[in-house]
């Protein structure tokens, strides 16, 4: 793998960078493997890296079926935080923060991890409960995440409006620092240098037709469009598109696949420094390096495949942005787009084996699935390793909602009384 | 905004409709006759395909019924709507 | 020397009518009817930006939405500044004020231009993904900064936008995007057909190319003439709007379309509170898109000084407003509107240096030259040179190379087809390679394609084509086309597909040179080859990594371009390499306009009781509780809300209060079977319930967690008045009538929201009944006649009551129902009768502190989806003997009956002052790292003199006695665990 570093830049740059080398190479497929990953996203390219880097299986594929980063990966928000209220929902996510904080380096591949905050406003009695059961539920879980008064959660995001006579007023904030953005294209494809380079082959254009099991019911390889690939061992990484992916097994999910859309202003200089959420209105945006200023929308209300959702979704949460940063009014919409984001019952995310040997799940995270990309990235390839989750992916198992041990994080934010 | 056509009003804007999921998943006459696997087959396991979907929907701001429709979830685009209780009419599955 | 660019006569602004504007606060004169872009140009002013990365100097390069250079800032006042603005879209008006962007300190000179002259090849595309790197955690205090800096392009307004923006709803049968030749044509057909037309059109003049239509005759006349003609019938016909400033930018599904219609941006004075832009959504029952085709650049080396253009922008600017874009210009030709240019320029006194084809010779040549024009055919283009203006153009031709003094230079690619509101539609785009341009194919919605947009490029060609496409729509629409003559055109020179895509030959090193792809991103032809050469194959791929076409053009002029580049670099054609996504907007749409008119007290409705105002008036503090107002506590004297909240539980316990449970929700359950439905519903058993009594009723979601719960009354057999919490009402009533119609088809129950029609009095406290006695009439308010728990319609203050005798408090307790009309009326009433008892009126924050003290739990405070009726303390009112509830299969799952619950118990704090922190966590002593709860409620309490709390607790009710810990950042508070009734556990106060 050719070394990134200002020294290269300068280097190839005397040359005219002529002599780059491709990122990854275009693998063709390979008649059987030790690991078949099934989604070329942050979280598949990860896992891959990771069953070779970690568990030294090399002899992978990550099987995509457009371009690699082409899914949810490249169509999120890039908001990273690990402040959740259960402990393990705040395990798993800090773990993938902790891993964040070391990613550029640890890929030589900067993907530009900016601990710039986040900041989540409360507007009702409800919210400010709400908000300080996570932040004590956080402090025991050595997960930073801190109450701000109005006064101060301007002082840190000073565009904030905090007029007390607006129609929901800001009447503080939960902050974790430690929160942030990264720059979502180069996760995919740092993960896919990387993996490249310990030997992983990543087959873009290459979808998958049809799960293969042999007599014992286990996993012997995979249908695809470009023929037929054996391996023992199948990890499915394919966010909205799993339910269609282990269909093909025979496994069916607690998963509904939504519309999420996301919209992005024209680049302005630096007017906004932090990531904002307000739940309770509906909105959450930060600025990009670019200086664009990056918005989430809602979810529409069926389950779509199409990758767009209706104008009403993006008006609605334009209607909340303006209400919370009336200046940015004339600001105009330059981007709208859509994703695809499969959503379980308690909006956790599913890690696991599955019933089918040789078949393991990574799916169900809902709006929340680039925060954890190296953790998750990190936990699925540890459990097709070993065939056994991590500790800390122990919980995240299908059989919690036959069993009712639910992780239930949006349930623990319920409107009230 | 989806169009959708009501089969008691006719077609009308989505904003006038609560959606409900997947339909034609009866609840079980006995739940308590029910193994863990199969409650938890009726509580959460869906279909979540990618093309016709026959999904419940609720003219909620309208006559407030409940109805079936088959929609092709790579589209959108609605192919029918009935009546609950009705089966699902036969369409050329593109 | 002012408009020294203009020309004697012609085009369509209006020379008795001069405009004074300023541009980076240098004062010009325009004429009514320019654009900001027109009037720069008339006065000779080409420079007019910084590029994103490089700062180099930039100029105007289109006339319309694909402008990539010329972004400017507009200010009106200190709170109407909006940046990023087209110059060949800013109409000019009186006054104007125009600012450039992306500079410092001037235009003139940018320090940042060292980013093009000594750092521009060390930070090719994608550079800041190799380094910045080290050391770790450097990143975002140390490097980010500077790119953030250094990036965006205008500054962002800071003060709170005072304009207004509306909105509208609309039905069309047939929707006309753009109104050029075949646009116009489709609305003749369609309006003649007697359907509802809308069509709209982005600029403030309707006609796309015809307004430039100089050399052509329609039907016989001048094409503008037949042009404003039309323009005149169609705008006469009541069935059809026109919408000129209006541009279509996004197409939704099922059509739905939005547009946004600029209505004040150029006048000079707007009437106060006129809206600036009006959001349309139509929903159409067809769609014809004419949205015309947009002229490509051509990719050489400095393609981008200022004074190098578009060709046919430059003859938009000559033919619409009258202005030369220079005095001295060279054209690069790779399609033959090259020459059409050449003529009319030439003729307006533009000295046409030479025609630089870059093809073998076409017959357009020969022609050109017959004229007496300079034509190169089989060019190269090797350079440009000009500081903050073009210079010169050096070529090669004919194996000589040449340096060809020029103003401007003008480039004639050829004309990409705008397809992209069809494919927002979802339709199929298919590669023509007879006019090297992605068409229209299949549609995904009720649409049809016309004109240029579809490759018709040709006047007459698309005028048949918007008449077929809009008869087509008419049928379509279920309408009676008329047979309305097709225009036919003569005189235009035929323009038809091809061109050239991608980089021009050139023997120039495109790795060393700069040869711009995407103008505003800084994207050159060897960013591109880098991108494939890195292995960025996929054309998405390609995009992202070098950002091509991701400015706020969004690639109109580039994208093609970058296709063509990657397709020579890597060997693959251009189907092959596939094409990006189209997304909305067209063009970029303000957030006000998005956002109309939900602001402030529209933003959200706000629910008010009809007790509200009287609230309001006697001083309440109020909370929102999802969208209701609730009065919070009732301060008086400049209380605070402790100091209020103490005095008012002390009043209800000693004496009486009053409290407005209007927002509580309301369902009236009523049939044969209702009975039937409420036991299958609550996980209370209902059949027993006598008529007159009243029962605490809670409700399981399907998954066994605790959803609702609320005091439900039987009225009479067939008949329950049901409760709910007020931010449930609307989800229980719509499970409730998800099973009634979709479950138990079989049960006769009806279903009716009565949250509105009944304003609820809470009358509580010892004295409540001495207060309520007087008024009522028709009950008798006894104990033995009215125990605690009952209900009945009776009458109170001559109006229709319905009365239960409930307690939230723990104290006697009657709730007063009566119709929203009378509720302020009999509010007041039981006010005055009140006083002398004693009543106040108490707030949400009383009721809550009075409800702990009892143990009552709060949904959504004690319980957050996660808890079950056992866990909450309730498992006594779940109807043991029912074979089945709502909820109760999947409270036998082995999560739900585990030892180690959390459940609801009291807890007391060691010391009786400390009133804890609501949410926060619980340990026990000997493991203090993991917590086995939180705590729920929290309140200091006046009637037991110390602090109390209720908490979620891991094996609570085991645990009654023990000490645990409460951690806060300055140490643990202890307190013990005690059962969560604080005050009359056996109900003594009640029951009286």
């Amino acid at each position: 793998m050719q070394r990134f570093s200002a020294l290269s830049l300068f280097r190839h740059g005397l040359g005219r960078h002529q002599g780059w080398k491709p990122q990854w190479r275009q693998a063709s497929p390979k008649p059987t493997y030790d690991a078949i990953i099934v989604g070329g996203g942050g979280h598949g390219l990860g896992a891959a890296y990771y069953l070779a880097k970690v568990h030294g299986i090399r002899n992978v594929a990550v099987l995509e079926k457009g371009w690699i980063g082409g899914g949810n990966t490249g169509r999120n928000t890039t908001i990273i935080r690990s402040n959740y209220l259960f402990d393990e929902s705040a395990r798993l996510y800090d773990h993938a923060v902790k891993m964040w904080e070391g990613l550029s380096k640890e890929l030589n591949y900067n993907v530009m991890f900016s601990q710039r905050g986040v900041m989540m406003l409360a507007h009702n009695v409800h919210d400010i409960q709400s908000f300080k059961r996570h932040i004590h539920a956080n402090r025991i879980n050595g997960v930073d995440n801190e109450w701000l008064t109005p006064e101060a959660a301007k002082a840190y995001c000073p565009p904030l409006n905090i007029d007390p006579k607006v129609r929901y007023p800001v009447l503080g904030a939960a902050l974790q620092r430690r929160g942030g953005t990264a720059r979502h294209d180069a996760v995919a494809w740092g993960y896919a240098r990387a993996a490249d380079a310990l030997g992983v082959d990543i087959i873009e254009n290459c979808e998958v037709t049809g799960i293969r099991r042999d007599a014992s019911g286990a996993v012997s390889g995979v249908e695809t469009t470009r023929g037929l690939i054996a391996s023992r061992r199948i990890g499915v990484s394919a966010a909205g598109h799993s339910s269609v992916i282990m269909d093909m097994a025979g496994v069916r999910l607690p998963l509904e696949s939504y519309p999420l859309q996301a919209l992005v202003s024209e680049p302005v200089k630096p007017v906004f420094p932090c990531v904002v959420m307000s739940n309770t209105i509906h909105a959450y945006m930060s600025q990009s390096d670019k200086g664009e200023l990056v918005i989430g929308a809602g979810t529409d209300v069926y389950t779509s495949y199409t990758q767009r959702g209706g104008l009403h979704i993006a008006t609605h949460t334009l209607e909340a942005i303006c209400e919370l940063f009336p200046q940015f009014r004339r600001m105009r919409m330059l981007r709208n787009w859509g994703g695809i984001v499969d959503v379980t019952p308690d909006r956790s995310p599913i890690i696991a084996k599955t019933p089918v040997p040789g078949l393991y799940i990574n799916c169900g995270w809902g709006t929340g699935g680039f925060k954890a990309t190296p953790g998750a990235a990190h936990l699925f390839a540890h459990t097709i390793a070993r065939d056994e989750p991590h500790p800390i992916n122990a919980s995240f198992t299908m059989e919690r909602f036959r069993d009712g041990f639910m992780i239930d994080e949006a349930a623990a934010a319920a409107v009230a009384h | 905004m989806l169009i959708i056509d009501c089969p008691y009003c006719g077609a009308r804007p989505e904003l006038e409709f609560s959606y409900g999921g997947q339909a034609h998943i009866a609840r079980p006459q006995h739940p308590a006759d029910l193994c863990d696997e199969d409650w938890n087959g009726y509580l959460y396991v869906r279909d979540n395909p990618k093309g016709v979907h026959a999904e419940r929907w609720r003219h909620i701001h309208g006559c407030a019924r409940f109805f079936n429709a088959l929609r092709d979830t790579r589209t959108d685009h609605f192919l029918a709507t009935y009546k609950v209780g009705e089966p699902a009419p036969k369409v050329s599955r593109p | 020397m002012t408009s020294s660019f203009r020309t004697a006569s012609g085009g369509r602004v209006d020379r008795d009518r001069p405009v004074n504007f300023t541009f980076d606060g240098k004062a010009y004169v325009g004429l009514h009817g320019d654009t900001l872009a027109s009037a720069l140009l008339a006065n000779g002013v080409h420079l007019v930006g910084r590029s994103f990365k490089y700062h180099r100097p930039r100029g105007i390069v289109g006339s319309g939405a694909d402008e990539p250079n010329a972004l400017v800032g507009v200010r009106r006042d200190a709170a109407r500044y909006t940046p990023n603005l087209l110059a060949t879209q800013v109409e000019l008006y009186d006054g104007l004020a125009a600012v450039s962007q992306n500079r410092y300190p001037s235009l003139e000179y940018d320090c940042m231009a060292v980013n093009d002259t000594l750092l521009g090849r060390f930070i090719p595309a994608g550079f800041y993904y190799k380094t910045f790197m080290w050391p770790k955690g450097a990143w975002d205090k140390l490097y980010e900064p500077r790119i953030r800096k250094a990036a965006g392009l205008g500054v962002a307004p800071t003060a709170p936008d005072p304009d207004v923006y509306t909105q509208r709803y609309a039905h069309a049968d047939i929707l006309v995007i753009g109104a050029g030749p075949a646009g116009i044509a489709a609305a003749q057909q369609a309006a003649a057909s007697g359907a509802r037309v809308i069509l709209a059109d982005d600029r403030p003049a309707m006609g796309g190319s015809l307004l430039a239509a100089a050399d052509t005759t329609v039907d016989g006349e001048d094409a503008r003439a037949w042009l404003r003609g039309s323009l005149a019938a169609l705008a006469a016909l009541s069935n059809v709007t026109m919408l000129p400033r209006t541009i279509a930018f996004g197409y939704y599904p099922h059509n739905w379309i939005g547009l946004a219609e600029k209505l004040t941006d150029h006048l000079p004075y707007p009437a106060s509170g006129q809206p600036r832009e009006r959001l349309w959504q139509v929903r159409a029952r067809q769609v014809v898109i004419a949205a015309g085709s947009i002229e490509r650049p051509l990719v050489f080396p400095d393609n981008d000084r200022p004074g190098i253009m578009l060709a046919d922008a430059a003859r938009t600017y000559l033919q619409e407003y009258g202005v030369m874009v220079g005095r001295k210009a060279v054209i690069v030709a790779a399609h033959d509107s090259a020459y059409r240019v050449a003529h009319e320029l030439r003729a307006a006194g533009i000295e046409i240096a030479a025609i630089v084809d870059i093809r073998s010779p076409v017959p357009a040549a020969q022609s050109a030259r017959d004229a007496g024009l300079r034509v190169l055919c089989d060019a190269k283009v090797e350079g440009t040179r000009g500081r903050l203006r073009v210079s010169a153009i050096t070529i090669t031709a004919d194996g000589k190379r040449e340096t060809l003094a020029c103003d401007t230079v003008l480039m004639a690619g050829g004309f990409t087809p705008s397809v992209h509101l069809f494919s927002q539609s979802r339709g199929k785009l298919v590669w023509d390679e007879a006019i090297q341009a992605y068409l229209p194919g299949e549609s995904g919605e009720a649409e049809r394609s016309a004109g240029a947009c579809r490759g018709r490029f040709a006047l007459s060609e698309a005028l048949a084509d918007g008449a077929e496409a809009g008869r087509s729509a008419a049928r379509d629409a279920g309408f009676s086309p008329m047979d309305l003559p097709i225009p036919s055109a003569q005189g235009a020179r035929a323009c038809g597909g091809g061109g050239h895509i991608g980089a021009v030959p050139t023997g120039a090193d495109l790795s060393r040179a700069k040869a711009f792809v995407d103008w505003q991103n800084d994207v050159t032809a060897r960013d591109i080859a880098l991108a494939a050469r890195e292995g960025f194959l996929s054309i998405e791929h390609v995009k992202r990594y070098t950002t091509t076409g991701m400015a706020t053009d969004q690639g109109k002029l580039s994208n093609i371009n970058a296709l063509g580049i990657v397709s020579n670099v890597t060997g693959r054609s251009i189907p092959e390499i596939g094409l990006t996504t189209f997304r909305a907007p067209y063009t970029p749409v303000t957030f006000g306009t998005l956002a109309g008119k939900a602001r402030g007290d529209l933003f959200d409705p706000m629910r008010v009781t009809a007790i509200h105002d009287w609230a309001a008036e006697h001083g309440a503090v109020f909370e929102d509780v999802g969208n209701w107002k609730r009065a919070r506590y009732f301060p008086r004297h400049g209380e605070d809300m402790h100091a209020a909240v103490g005095r008012e539980c002390l009043q209800v316990r000693n004496q009486v209060g009053i409290f407005d449970a209007s927002t509580l929700g309301k369902i009236e359950v009523v049939g044969p079977d209702a009975a039937e439905f409420m036991n299958r519903f609550y996980v209370n058993a209902w059949l027993k319930l006598g008529v007159g009594r009243c029962r605490y009723g809670v409700l399981l979601r399907e998954d066994g967690f605790v959803l609702d719960d609320g005091v439900v009354g039987r009225l009479a057999p067939d008949r329950f008045h049901v409760t709910t919490t007020t931010g449930g009402a609307a989800r229980v009533l719509a499970m409730m009538e998800d099973y009634l119609q979709t479950e138990w088809s079989d049960l006769k129950v009806w279903l009716t929201s009565t949250t509105e029609q009944w304003s609820v009095i809470a009358v509580q406290g010892p004295k409540a009944r001495a207060v309520l006695a007087p008024l009522v009439t028709g009950i008798d308010l006894s104990a033995e006649a009215f125990p605690h728990m009952s209900i009945a319609d009776a009458q109170i203050c001559g109006v229709p009551m319905r009365l239960m005798r409930v307690s939230f408090t723990g104290e006697l307790g009657f709730e007063v129902n009566v119709p929203s009309g009378h509720g302020r009326m009999v509010w007041e009433a039981i006010w005055e009768c009140g006083r002398s008892n004693g009543m106040l009126a108490y707030g949400t924050e009383t009721m809550h502190v009075l409800r702990a003290e009892k143990g009552f739990i709060i949904i959504g405070q004690e319980t957050d989806g996660t808890v079950t009726p056992d866990d909450a303390g309730l498992g006594w009112a779940i109807g043991k003997a029912k074979p089945d509830f709502v909820g109760k299969r999947s409270l036998a799952r082995p999560a739900m009956i585990a030892p180690d619950r959390k459940q609801l118990v009291g807890l007391l704090t060691h010391d009786a002052a400390t009133v804890l922190e609501e949410g926060a966590q619980i340990t026990d002593p000997l493991d203090p790292r993991a917590a086995i709860g939180h705590v729920t409620s929290a309140y200091h309490s006046v009637a037991l003199g110390r602090s109390i709390a209720l908490a979620l607790v891991r094996g609570g009710r085991a645990r009654m006695g023990h000490t645990l810990h409460v951690p806060m950042p300055d140490g643990a508070i202890t307190a013990e665990v005690v059962q969560p009734v604080f005050l009359d556990p056996e109900g003594a106060r009640i029951h009286v």
